[in-house]
């Protein structure tokens, strides 16, 4: 193996860290900074004496509730996501049932049609079922999931046949298995897609945009595209205080769980 | 695979699939068969009429020279995010698979920047790309180098693909480094005993195992570039300037959304949606090959 001395190792990392940090240092100093100086041209990397101040600004406007609501749509979205697809899951991999092949070719049929390919058409059925401007419409249309149900599928397949066998002999109903069994057994791939899920409904942007045009169902991320655009008279370091508060949640979790994260992500995709 | 012992109920398994079956069918292939249908209508301008019109809008649209060089756009915009963020990712995970010191620090810090979102990604490029206030946009403008993307085409394009690369980095870096994880170190010895040494050996033994990754990640980061990464252009510049960072994606919902031209847009959905179709058949033919081997 390599020695644990390799300049050139470190130094291609430490330039690639730097590339990420900086930006989100960037970020920090200048919400610190005097907004007035900012749209001088004048951020600086060096956080300024502005304390924080824009965080104050920011937080006594709309932003608690943009966070709310961001909070909101993406536990909504990952719970729902993941309920919805262990049940299909766990139907397609433990039961032979007309409709099974159906079931697949509707899975796969989500995996191929995001959102941003049917704009116009999605729209005009949100407006007809009544759910344009509606918290429910921001998260509800979004939790089919191919991929949750794929992983899972793959997931409770490699559950062994010995512990399905076991629940019969004991009297123990599909449900009960599913509860008693399945569920623990496969914690670990929850809590990864739990953390990849929340992250997808935190970071939406082209869905709640179309959906949610009334600004008091903003999300966190619309808010700041929206603050951003204005570009005469921006508060600059009160917009890099919502973009902070914007960025750390998911940061946190990311950060946090990164190893069940990691793992999940990719031996879903093995 | 498939199991040998399984539960003998028949209307329970339909009744678990029914929430997943009613979600796909409103929100999915609802809206999708609408998209074919409006696709093959025209509307009078009042959207009070509409009359089958064959594949009129297939023609007009591909006929149209906006749209034909927005197929050139994002076949380049494509072809340059996804090549630009993977070997970078590449690169950084070749290293970060390296036995050093502090190395799980270093995979924290390449890591975190999957939590980012494609519009928050706009944000912190502004910090540093804007000409008024970013940073580097400030210090070439005072050195005398005209740099505004929001006036000139390359700049522009330059920007997005910065920063849509920029986010995806992280992603790839995941994914590479669990690839060269599993390339067998009892190989890499073997190598190494033969005198095969660095580039050598990266390029003869490790990029060769690693290619179904690669390939995965290819189709990934083709998806991606398409169409996550409308939050990204909208932040940065609305498609502009002018149509320079117009995506197919942008100009779906420039089209749609802000001029309400449904039958153009609907046959672009369409359009889209084979895109989507044959990146995904694509993927699938792979995966299954992959799982044999």
């Amino acid at each position: 193996m390599n020695s644990r001395r390799d300049p050139v190792a470190h130094a291609v990392l430490l330039i690639g860290a730097f590339m990420f940090i900086a930006p989100m240092w960037l970020l920090f100093a200048g919400s610190t900074q005097d907004s007035a100086s900012i749209a001088r041209g004048d951020l600086s990397f060096l956080p300024g004496h502005e304390g924080f101040g824009a965080y104050a600004r920011a937080l006594s406007g709309p932003v608690p509730r943009m966070l709310l609501i961001s909070f909101g749509m993406a536990l909504a979205i990952a719970v729902g996501k993941i309920i919805i697809s262990v049940l299909s899951a766990f139907a397609v991999a433990f039961f032979r049932f007309p409709g099974r092949q159906v079931a697949f070719w509707l899975i796969f049929i989500t995996l191929m049609l995001p959102v941003e390919v049917r704009i116009i058409p999605t729209y005009s059925v949100m407006a007809g079922l009544g759910l344009i401007n509606t918290f429910t419409g921001l998260w509800l249309p979004l939790i089919a999931s191919a991929t949750a149900t794929l992983l899972f599928r793959q997931v409770f397949v490699a559950i062994p046949d010995e512990l399905v066998e076991a629940a019969r002999m004991d009297g123990a109903g599909p449900l009960r298995f599913l509860w008693d069994i399945v569920l623990p057994v496969s914690g670990a791939n929850i809590a990864a897609l739990f953390v990849i899920l929340f992250i997808y409904g935190w970071n939406q942007y082209l869905w709640p945009l179309l959906v949610a045009t009334n600004p008091r169902l903003d999300t966190i991320v619309i808010g700041i595209v929206k603050l951003i655009a204005v570009e005469t008279e921006t508060d600059w370091s009160a917009v890099m205080a919502t973009a902070m508060l914007a960025l750390l949640p998911p940061v946190v979790v990311v950060v946090l769980m990164q190893r069940w994260f990691v793992a999940g992500l990719t031996e879903g995709e093995k | 695979m498939e199991r040998r012992t399984l539960f003998g109920q028949r209307l329970l398994p339909m009744a678990l699939v029914v929430p997943q079956f009613l979600l796909t069918l409103i929100f999915f292939l609802w809206p999708a068969c609408e998209a074919v249908w409006s696709s093959l209508t025209r509307q009078d301008p009042f959207g009070l009429h509409s009359q089958f019109a064959g594949f009129d809008n297939f023609v007009e649209l591909f006929t149209d020279p906006l749209y034909v060089d927005s197929i050139g756009r994002t076949a380049f915009f494509m072809a340059a995010v996804s090549a630009l963020s993977m070997s970078l990712a590449l690169l950084l995970a070749v290293f970060a698979d390296r036995d050093i010191r502090g190395r799980m620090t270093y995979r924290t810090l390449l890591i975190w920047p999957y939590a980012i979102a494609p519009a928050m990604a706009a944000v912190l490029w502004i910090l540093l790309l804007q000409p008024r206030i970013g940073i580097i946009g400030v210090w070439l403008n005072r050195r005398g180098i005209a740099w505004d993307y929001h006036l000139n085409d390359a700049q522009a394009m330059l920007v997005i693909v910065l920063a849509c690369a920029w986010k995806q980095v992280s992603y790839n870096f995941i994914f590479f480094l669990a690839g060269l994880q599993s390339v067998p170190r009892a190989v890499l010895e073997a190598a190494r005993m033969d005198g095969a040494r660095g580039w050598h050996r990266f390029r003869t033994i490790t990029f060769p195992l690693l290619a179904p990754t690669t390939f995965f990640l290819l189709v990934v980061n083709l998806v991606y570039a398409a169409f996550d990464t409308f939050g990204t252009i909208q932040a940065l510049t609305q498609g502009g300037p002018g149509k320079a960072t117009e995506t197919l994606v942008v100009k779906v919902y420039r089209d749609g959304i802000v001029n309400l031209d449904i039958g153009s847009s609907s046959a672009q959905s369409v359009v889209l949606m084979l895109g989507v179709i044959a990146l995904t058949a694509l993927q699938f033919r792979f995966l299954g090959r992959r799982r044999t081997t």
